[in-house]
């Protein structure tokens, strides 16, 4: 059995996540999708004085997907976008910590994409997408 | 059915383990598994006979021309047609592709369309969605039931509105229902339309004659029937093959070249310009002898009482959904799983979790998109057989499914 990857953390996450659901009026939303798989990952949040008030995502797709997107989401409330907007892909990887397969790489990037869109959306900047791909 | 722990030895991919387990190999619709006689021969021919072929007149060059052409009318003998009628592309899709744009494209007038259907795989759909970029071409398509079914009533009432050209699938590689080739050829017959088959995934599975058929241009591909990759078959009727224009440029395809002009070569070196394949050519012709010493009709046989075994099944396990109907099925199944709660299981979670117990199903949209958003699904699993599979290998995926859907409700946190 592949224990690591579908280990009963990673799944309890997926089953309950802590950070699922809709904002009313959200300041910036975005929504992205990985074409390969088929999944969605949809981020809300609302900015005061530069920091994320409120945030929260939805869609649908694998469990390294959707429990990446909960595990990203879990710290950055009251967080200063500036510091998440340099969160970076070694950050997130080590959130999930286990061994991923480079195919299965774009499912766990797929929030950290979305929630750097968000962001530099946010701010009016263009983002290197590519690097996320 | 086969005895499936001899033909399994023909295979050396089985001795191999995947994460301690046996493999279970349930993907041959993306390409089958090669037996033993196929991988030697590919060495043997560098060992022995290594020549370009049409080009000397020493030993190994007539040898190396003997064995390739030994396969087309291998290939002629297989289908029941003439060997000059066989082409040897790269894969089906490029024998798509060179229909397309040789033969259908020279034809189009304004105001043409071309027939299509809604199970067609991505290489039946976007040459003519490229044609129709290129010329503006509409392309209608022969509506699918919820079941899979084709509505021939339709594809009747379509084919009088005389399409320039009908192309549809033998076999559908997401629903696994096979459509009435026969009666669809003579159909667009009576409209004078032409067809084009795309026969990859039957191929493999059933003996098929294409005089019988009756159709005009037929294709598929060498790697899904136990032949090597790179190889792939156009067959088209020698008037229609006359009438195609040449596809690629080089040599071989000309008898006479000039610094200002051409000559072009006879059917089927038209189509065959530049170094073919020679080897996998060659190989596929150990394919095309392996096919028929277990024999079309015992392979057929075999696949579909593994098919209706599997589906029987795995169409009892709680919370799935099987698309298709179990009638004028073979080869494959596409399901997907849920939760209790109806929360889909994603079909990548479903393989990888099958493959830690060595078995190896294809998850995704199979390269047929528009059929997936139509069923309204973001992806699919898909268990396809092929004579090295047992009821037992149906047995362990069974087990290893309802497994799954227990661990995505919470269930197995003691096991």
């Amino acid at each position: 059995m592949n224990d690591e990857l579908y280990n009963e953390i990673i799944l309890e996450c997926y089953r309950n996540p802590n950070n699922f659901g809709n904002l009313k009026n959200p300041d910036i939303s975005f929504k992205d999708y990985n074409p390969l798989c088929g999944d969605i990952i949809k981020i809300d949040m609302n900015i005061q004085d530069n920091n994320i008030c409120d945030i929260c995502f939805s869609g649908s797709g694998c469990v390294i997907s959707q429990v990446c997107a909960d595990l990203l989401l879990n710290n950055l409330k009251n967080k200063n976008i500036k510091d998440v907007k340099n969160i970076d892909k070694n950050e997130m990887l080590k959130l999930i910590n286990v061994e991923l397969s480079p195919l299965r790489m774009k499912c766990a990037l797929l929030s950290l994409k979305v929630l750097k869109m968000c962001i530099y959306n946010y701010l009016g900047e263009k983002l290197e997408v590519n690097k996320y791909d | 059915m086969l005895a499936v722990n001899k033909i399994k030895k023909d295979f050396p991919i089985f001795k191999r383990k995947i994460n301690r387990h046996n493999l279970i190999y349930f993907d041959s619709a993306a390409t089958s598994q090669k037996p033993k006689v196929v991988i030697r021969s590919i060495s043997d021919f560098y060992s022995k006979h290594n020549a370009n072929i049409n080009r000397g007149i020493h030993t190994l060059s007539e040898e190396s021309t003997m064995l390739y052409e030994g396969t087309r009318n291998k290939v002629a003998k297989f289908i029941n047609s003439k060997p000059e009628e066989i082409i040897f592309t790269k894969n089906a899709t490029e024998s798509i592709n060179l229909v397309v744009r040789s033969f259908v494209r020279p034809l189009l007038k304004n105001g043409d369309f071309i027939l299509l259907t809604e199970t067609e795989h991505h290489a039946n759909l976007i040459p003519w969605l490229m044609l129709a970029e290129k010329t503006g071409v509409k392309i209608k398509y022969v509506p699918v039931d919820s079941n899979g079914i084709l509505d021939y009533k339709e594809a009747e009432k379509l084919l009088s509105e005389k399409p320039k050209f009908f192309s549809f699938t033998y076999l559908s590689n997401v629903l696994g229902t096979i459509n009435n080739a026969k009666k669809l050829t003579f159909l667009a017959h009576k409209y004078n339309v032409s067809v084009l088959i795309d026969a990859c995934q039957f191929v493999p599975h059933m003996k098929i004659d294409v005089k019988n058929l009756d159709c005009d241009f037929l294709v598929f591909s060498s790697h899904k029937m136990f032949g090597p990759d790179g190889v792939g078959v156009l067959f088209g009727k020698l008037d229609l093959l006359k009438m195609t224009e040449p596809f690629l440029g080089g040599g071989d395809m000309v008898v006479e070249a000039y610094y200002d002009k051409f000559v072009i070569n006879n059917v089927p070196n038209k189509f065959e310009a530049g170094t073919p394949n020679i080897s996998g050519v060659v190989a596929f012709g150990n394919a095309l002898d392996y096919l028929n010493k277990i024999g079309m009709n015992n392979i057929e046989n075999h696949d579909k009482t593994i098919v209706n075994y599997a589906f029987d099944k795995i169409s009892k396990i709680k919370n799935i959904d099987i698309y298709g109907a179990k009638s004028s099925r073979c080869a494959l199944i596409s399901f997907n799983l849920f939760t209790n709660s109806r929360k889909l299981i994603h079909p990548h979670d479903v393989s990888a979790i099958l493959d830690s117990f060595g078995i190896a199903i294809r998850a995704g949209h199979h390269c047929c998109m528009p059929l997936h958003l139509k069923l309204n699904i973001p992806a699919s699993c898909r268990v396809s057989f092929y004579i090295y599979n047992s009821k037992n290998e149906i047995n362990f995926l069974v087990k290893k499914l309802e497994y799954i859907i227990k661990m995505f409700n919470g269930g197995v946190k003691n096991e």
